[in-house]
This record gives structure tokens, C-alpha cells and sequence, in this order.
């Protein structure tokens, strides 16, 4: 028995003794934090998030924000917690760093010429990825350009633009993209409405002539485009139409989209009419619009539908045939509409009212069985009452645009005006999530300053992952240096890993490159990208390996019969083969190159001055640009990429004889 | 012929005795057969590694070699190679590795006769499969020297690296890049049915050569 005790107390010596060593050594290196702290100003809080999101050289995100550049017309990916810019992707607008628009990625950019002539901006909006069974899948992504209604694809595993198509029905499209949940359908939806094709009608015929519309872009996975040929519109009555979000689970098939200036208000402050500001927000209600889009696909498979501009368009008459389309009111002024993660609740917020509006699709479905109506708007559609199918609203704040959700029971919905972020209780089968009440606020955390969207991670999907939530702000007024009248926009993370009041903000990172709108946030180890092109003379156009590539011994120039010269060229550190070509001035060229390293990283740049071509070329990549050489001179070509110890060397001299 | 064959193959063991003592007649070719084994599984193995350390790798690159063949990192090491002026990697060794496969099957046959052969002439027929492991490390010492002694001098940065011969096993330098050169399994394998080979040798001794002496006492002079 003493045996034991003794041994206890040598165990508990022995013990005190380690903790005092550790303590020790711990509070050494603390020590130093602390001294860090002071000298830097840094608050305990601020010690904890700078914990919470350094992420170490060698680190690898968790998480990737795939955000909308706004009128940069590109695509940001940035990595979550670090909040780092992994990388710019271009797509409507040229790019020289990846060659986009120098002589890679010119056709695609050209399907987006609207009515035959160039428009080499976008002003990307709403990136959608896409989605298994209402789950983001890592493979696709889409993004919208409201200026001229058109969409594009970005392949995942090169992180490249391959396909931009035009709306022809509708020239503006800030409602886009929204994926359903099997990524059947990427659909988009006109917000300043014009008439059919965006051609010419008096502003006065408004109502008649102006028309508003819904397209259902069909994604052909496989192929990886948009397939044209099995693509339908809904014509929808000329309201602006915003964002939407499709149904999933209880609602798949449905999608629910948000509509402003229901009032048909047509502007004219010049003849003191009420300019839009005030003629848009009259009403004090909008109409949320409900949407059965697989219905709406059996009518286009049916062929009940008119071809408009070419396009297949369901009427606004087949649509209350067949009950496609009911109306339900909502705050005015809208911009969200959230579908909430089972599927069964759609949250809408007015950003004139301080209150989140929540629509259940039960009763949604159950006024629709009953005819509950309240009337009908101008256009014939019904009206469903708005007290059949609202389950709650929650006052949340001032300004309250978009919302997100946790995986607890939670929402988080951005409230513009407030310049915060407020955390909220959802009620139904969520409410036992959370500790608190159903259908109540619980936190707004101010954030800085003017947040539009937000995203939470995966807090669009099935299944929101919780964590970090990115507030999307537009103004970041005193967060940075001022770097001219012109500042950055202001990303914010926010920490809602803790249940209740606790939900920190925890990084500021700066956006000096453009002007984004919402951006969704995956798991990073969803995508999975390639380091190198699969083969060497791979074409991402394709996504196959071109039989036309050069391959290391097959370099040449070739005279063609109709006086076309030919360039078979490969790129390897450090050199171009060949390194000398001449031809004559007028000679049409066509001029194609494939790197082929094999090595991570190991990219080349491809750059002929006077000409303007500026390549990419990835490792394993083959490109071909074609030019005609119509003025004669002495170029130097070289590699732009510093891609090794003789990048400096590895050039070569084009040169083009003059004519006579 | 015939009685060469037989002087060859040396004295046969009776039944009895070798029902009695199976163990002390059996226990070579017993050995023998491993060390088949292990030779006929280091033809699917690598024999040797290279690792490239240098920091814009971080996962090293790789050279692997096989008795038939060539892996790893080949192209890039071969691109790195050239700005010094180095034959690409692929041109080493050739017929080496294309008579790889029949010579490894020619040990194991070998091997196999030996194990039938109750003479000191057994020794013949091992020793050659006992080297091999020596004499792929001798030749791949060869190949390397003449390969970096005999740099282009045309290549882009011949004037900056010295004609070099890193070691076949073991540590080295190169430019940036420290090479470290390893024994693969199948060049482990292979030593083990070598020392295998030699204990196989020392057990032949002993169950055959007293019937060897005993034959020549029989046999009158």
C-alpha cells in the first residue's frame, strides 16, 4: 500500500516536473509572440485569428472561393483560410499572362461577338459550379456576363474558358448562372429587358414590346458545352428579372426567381418623369416567381414552343396553360432568393425591408393545388396568396440582400445597409441544430464595408459545410492604403465555426483586380486538376491530343502550293525549334507550337512583337495562331515565361522579306 | 561424349543413402532453387535508384533502372542533362538492357544444371550467375563515366560543369543537384542468391565431394 502511494507520488513529482519543463520552454517561444504582439498592437483576438489563417509556406488551402471578377470580366480562385490569389482565369476579356485573346483562346472568345462584332469585356456576375445531386462536384464551372447575356464554361481540370455563348433572345442577364441539381440545366434570366434579339422598339411601348425571359442553357457534361441545339426559353413578362436558385431535394424541378420593377416603371428624369430609383421601388411588393422547369422541358420536348430569333421560346400563354409559372408576392426589391439546404424552404430578402422572408415549397405546392389565389398581375399569371405559402419572416436588419447557409441550422444573410453579416435561426425539422429559438436573429457581426453577397463554405448546396464565411464587401473605404481615388474591394472571412454570438472576422484581403459579386466556396480537395496536360501536343481547346502538333523531330516550315507557310515549332528549356524563320511579307501564316516539357511548372511563354501574340503554353500544351505577315521587318521571338537559367537565350529571329 | 556427360554430372547417389541422408543431398539444390527465385523476381524489380535533390524539386526527381529497362524521371533528367551536353539517358546501356530478360534465364538455367551436377564442375555453372550482381555495378560505373566524360562540348553550359562521374552507390554532386544513389530491391535480391549461391557451394562440397573421392578410390587408376 506505502509502495503505491509512493509511487503516485513519484508519478506526480515526475509529472509536475515535465509540465514545468514544457511550461517553461512554451513560455519562451510565447515570450516572443507577446513581445511581437505589443510591438505590433496586436490584441489577443487578433494574435487568435492570425492563428486561425496563417497558413505556413508548403500549406495547402482547404478551401477555394471560385469568385465572379465583376466588369474585370474574369473569374478569381483565391484559397481558404489563407485568403491568397491562387489565380485570375480569364474568360471575356483578353488576358496576356495565359495568352487569352493573343493567340490562345481567340475563337472562343469570338463566340461571344454579339450581333458579328467583338465585345471583349464581361462583367461576370454569379459563378455557378456545378453539381451532383445538388452537391458541388468539382468538375465545371460557369459564369455569366450581365453586359451583353452571355455564359461560359470553365473546364476544372485546366482551369480554362472553353465555351462562350450568346443569349439571342436578351441582351442583359444579371440573373445567371444558376445550375439545377444534376447540372441538366444552367439557366439565366434577362434583368434589363428588351425587345426579342435586343432589337430596336420605342421605350414607349414598353409594356407590349419588351419582354422579359428565362433561358435553360442544356449542359451536355460529356462534351463539356452548352448544348444549343437542346436549349429552350420561357418567356416571362417584362419585369427585371434577378437572381434565382433551383429547387433540390422536396423542390428538384422547381426553381424560384426574384423580380424587380414589377411596376414597368421606363425611367425619363430628363422629362421629369420618376427617374428608375424611384420608379422601380413604388410597390411595396414584387412577385417571387415559381418556376416548374421540368415541366417546362416537356412542353419544349414536346415542340410547343415558337421560334424566336431562332431559338426555341415557350409562351407566356402555353406557360398559364399549362401552370409553368405562379407569382407570390414579396418585399420589394429583392435580391436574393435562397434555396435553404433540404430543399424545403425558400428564404427572399427586400432590401428596402428589414425583414428575411421565408416561403415554404409545401405550401407553396398546396396553395397551387388549391387555386389559392389573391388575383392575377397584368400579364395573366396567378397570384398565389402570400399568406398561404409564407412560413416566417425574421427581422434581421437593414439592407438585407443574399443568404447562406450552415450545416446546424443556421443562415447568414448580408445586410447591405447595416454593413453586417447576421446569423439567424431557421425553424421546421433545423430547428433542433441550434441552441436557440427557431426564427431568430442570434449575431450580426459588422463587416467593412457594404457587403453585397456573402458565401459560407458549400453554403449553397445539399450540404453546407459551416466554418468560414466570406463577406463580399464593395467598399473597403479605411482598410487599406489608399492606392489612388480607386481601393479595392474588400473580402472578409468570417470564423462561424462556434454556435451562438461567436462568429469573428478574422482576414481582410484586399481585391485590387477587379470588382466581384458572389463567388462560391468548395472544398479544395473536390477539384481535381491536372499539373501537366495529360500528352505531349495536347489541345485544350479540345481536351485531346492534336494530330497536327509538332513533336520533338517533326519541326519544319512548310510551303504550302496556295503560298501558305506552315510553322511545326516546339518549345523545350531553353530553346525554340527552329530558331530562324523567313518568309515574305504577305505570306499567310500558320503558326503552331507545343511545349513539350513534361515537368510541373515548367510553362513557356511564346511572344512575336508587331504581330501581337503572346502565348501561354503550358507544359504538354500545342496552341496554333495564324496571321499574315503583312509588314516586313526583323522580329525577334522569344519566351515570356522565365522558365529557366537560359530563358534570356531562348529566342529567335522571324523575319519577313519585303515584297520588292 | 557419353562418359563426359557422366564426368561431368559426377557420381550418382545410391537410393539408400540417399533416403537416408535427404537432407545433407537435398539441401543444395534446395538453395539453389531460392536463389532462382530471388533472380527470376529481381527481373520485376528495380535494381537501382537515383534521386536528384535540388531545391526547385521538391520531390526530388528519379531515376530508376531495371535489368530490362529505364524509369522515373527520365525525360526531365534528360532535358536538364542537355544543357551540359549529356547523351540522353535512353541511349545507355542498350544492349545490356535488351538481352536483359534471355541473360537473366540463362542464370536461372544454369542454376538449374548446377543443381544437377554433383562435381566441382557445378562451379562452373554458378560462378557467372554469382558475379552478376558485381558486374551490373561495374557496368553501370562504365556507362556513367563514359557518359560524363564525354560531354558535347557545344552544349550550352559545357564551359561551367567539369567532366563527372558520380558514384554508382552513395552520395555526389552535380551542378545544383546532389545525386544519391541506392541498391534496389532486385540488386539486393540478386546479392542474396549470390551469398546463397556460396552457401549452396559450401553444402555441394560437403554431400558430394566424399563420393567423388570415394568413386576415384573404386575406380582403379
Amino acid at each position: 500500500m506505502t509502495c503505491t502511494r509512493f509511487g503516485y507520488r513519484a508519478m506526480l513529482a515526475a509529472s509536475v516536473l515535465a509540465i514545468g519543463t514544457a511550461s517553461s520552454a512554451w513560455a519562451q517561444s510565447m515570450n516572443d509572440v507577446q513581445r511581437v504582439a505589443k510591438e505590433r498592437g496586436l490584441s489577443t483576438a487578433d494574435l487568435l485569428a492570425a492563428a486561425k489563417t496563417f497558413t505556413p509556406t508548403g500549406k495547402i488551402d482547404e478551401y477555394l472561393i471560385f469568385s465572379s471578377g465583376g466588369h474585370s470580366g474574369q473569374v478569381f480562385v483565391i484559397g481558404v483560410p489563407s485568403m491568397r490569389l491562387l489565380r485570375t482565369i480569364a474568360v471575356f476579356t483578353p488576358e496576356p499572362w495565359q495568352g487569352w485573346g493573343y493567340g490562345v483562346g481567340n475563337e472562343i472568345l469570338a463566340e461571344g461577338n454579339v450581333n458579328g462584332k467583338e465585345n471583349l469585356w464581361g462583367d461576370t456576375h454569379h459563378p455557378a459550379l456545378s453539381e451532383t445531386n445538388g452537391d458541388y462536384d468539382g468538375e465545371w464551372l460557369f459564369v455569366n456576363d450581365k453586359a451583353n447575356a452571355r455564359i461560359a464554361v470553365i473546364d476544372l481540370r485546366d482551369f480554362e474558358t472553353k465555351q462562350i455563348i450568346k443569349n439571342p433572345l436578351f441582351i442583359n442577364d444579371h440573373g445567371g448562372t444558376f445550375v439545377t441539381p444534376n447540372t441538366d440545366y444552367v439557366f439565366e434570366t434577362a434583368q434589363y429587358n428588351v425587345p426579342w434579339g435586343a432589337e430596336y422598339a420605342p421605350i414607349e411601348d414598353y409594356n407590349d414590346s419588351y419582354r422579359g425571359a428565362v433561358t435553360m442553357w442544356k449542359f451536355d457534361r460529356k462534351k463539356g458545352r452548352i448544348d444549343k441545339s437542346k436549349s429552350f426559353a420561357i418567356e416571362l413578362p417584362p419585369y427585371w428579372h434577378d437572381i434565382a436558385d433551383a429547387g433540390k431535394l422536396v423542390s428538384d424541378g422547381y426553381f424560384f426567381l426574384n423580380s424587380i420593377n414589377t411596376e414597368l416603371a421606363t425611367g425619363g428624369i430628363e422629362d421629369k418623369k420618376p427617374p428608375f430609383e424611384a420608379g422601380v421601388s413604388k410597390n411595396a411588393t414584387d412577385y417571387l416567381h415559381i418556376i416548374n422547369w421540368k415541366k417546362a422541358e416537356k412542353i419544349f420536348q414536346a415542340g410547343n414552343t415558337t421560334m424566336i430569333e431562332g431559338f426555341p421560346v415557350i409562351s407566356l400563354e402555353t406557360s398559364i396553360a399549362e401552370g409553368l409559372i405562379y407569382l407570390t408576392p414579396e418585399p420589394r426589391s429583392p435580391h436574393g432568393s435562397d434555396v435553404a439546404p433540404k430543399g424545403d424552404f425558400i428564404v427572399v430578402s427586400g432590401k428596402l425591408d428589414p425583414h428575411t422572408t421565408i416561403y415554404s415549397f409545401a405550401k407553396i405546392q398546396k396553395a397551387i393545388a388549391n387555386k389559392d389565389f389573391s388575383g392575377t398581375d397584368d400579364y395573366g399569371l396567378s397570384i398565389l396568396n402570400f399568406d398561404s405559402v409564407m412560413e416566417a419572416q425574421v427581422e434581421v436588419g437593414l439592407g438585407p440582400l443574399h443568404t447562406q447557409f450552415g450545416p446546424d441550422g443556421y443562415a447568414y444573410t448580408s445586410l447591405f445597409l447595416d454593413s453586417a453579416v447576421a446569423r439567424w435561426t431557421l425553424g421546421g425539422s433545423y430547428g433542433k441544430g441550434t441552441p436557440e429559438p427557431d426564427w431568430t436573429l442570434v449575431q450580426k457581426t459588422p463587416v467593412h464595408y457594404n457587403i453585397g453577397h456573402l458565401g459560407a463554405a458549400e453554403g449553397d448546396t445539399v450540404s453546407p459545410d459551416g466554418k468560414y464565411l466570406v463577406a463580399f464587401n464593395k467598399w473597403s473605404v479605411d482598410r487599406f492604403f489608399h492606392t489612388g481615388p480607386l481601393l479595392p474591394q474588400n473580402f472578409q472571412l468570417l470564423d462561424i465555426s462556434e454556435q451562438g454570438t461567436e462568429m469573428p472576422v478574422i482576414y481582410d484581403m484586399p481585391i485590387g483586380n477587379g470588382e466581384p459579386h458572389y463567388a462560391q466556396i468548395v472544398k479544395a480537395d473536390k477539384i481535381k486538376p491536372w499539373s501537366v496536360y495529360p500528352e505531349i501536343g495536347w489541345d485544350p481547346m479540345t481536351q485531346a491530343v492534336d494530330p497536327w502538333a509538332p513533336r520533338p523531330g517533326t519541326e519544319r516550315v512548310e510551303r504550302k502550293a496556295d503560298g501558305t507557310v506552315e510553322i511545326y515549332m516546339t518549345a523545350v528549356r531553353s530553346h525554340f525549334n527552329p530558331e530562324r524563320i523567313t518568309i515574305k511579307q504577305g505570306d499567310k501564316v500558320i503558326w503552331r507550337i507545343t511545349n513539350t516539357e513534361r515537368a510541373v511548372d515548367a510553362t513557356h511563354g511564346f511572344a512575336v512583337p508587331q504581330y501581337n501574340i503572346n502565348l501561354s503554353l503550358e507544359p504538354g500544351e500545342t496552341a496554333k495562331f495564324e496571321f499574315v505577315a503583312d509588314i516586313a521587318g526583323t522580329f525577334p521571338y522569344y519566351c515570356t515565361e522565365f522558365c529557366s537559367a537560359l530563358h534570356l537565350e531562348m529566342m529567335g529571329y522571324f523575319l519577313v522579306e519585303p515584297k520588292d | 561424349m557419353a562418359s563426359l556427360i557422366d564426368k561431368i554430372i559426377g557420381p550418382r547417389v545410391d537410393q539408400t543413402d540417399l533416403a537416408k541422408n535427404g537432407l545433407r543431398y537435398g539441401t543444395p539444390g534446395f538453395l539453389l532453387l531460392i536463389a532462382r527465385v530471388l533472380l527470376l523476381v529481381s527481373l520485376f524489380v528495380p535494381f537501382w535508384h537515383m534521386e536528384l535533390v535540388a531545391p526547385q524539386y521538391p520531390d526530388n526527381l528519379h531515376l530508376v533502372a531495371y535489368v530490362t529497362h529505364l524509369s522515373g524521371d527520365v525525360a526531365e533528367i534528360d532535358s536538364l542533362n542537355h544543357y551540359i551536353g549529356m547523351r540522353p539517358l535512353e541511349e545507355a546501356a542498350q544492349i545490356e538492357r535488351s538481352i536483359g530478360v534471355y541473360v537473366m534465364i540463362l542464370f536461372v538455367v544454369l542454376l538449374e544444371f548446377a543443381s544437377w551436377i554433383h562435381s566441382r564442375w557445378a562451379v562452373l555453372f554458378i560462378l557467372p550467375v554469382l558475379f552478376f550482381p558485381a558486374v551490373f555495378l561495374i557496368d553501370l560505373h562504365l556507362w556513367m563515366s563514359h557518359f560524363g566524360q564525354n560531354l558535347d562540348p557545344d552544349a550550352p553550359l559545357s564551359n561551367s560543369i567539369a567532366p563527372f562521374v558520380p558514384p554508382v552507390l552513395g552520395t555526389g554532386m552535380v551542378g545544383q543537384f546532389k545525386t544519391v544513389a541506392s541498391p534496389g530491391l532486385g540488386l539486393i535480391l540478386s546479392t542474396v542468391a549470390s551469398a546463397i549461391m556460396i552457401i549452396a557451394l559450401f553444402f555441394h562440397r560437403r554431400a558430394y565431394l566424399p563420393l567423388v573421392k570415394a568413386k576415384k578410390n573404386t575406380v582403379p587408376s
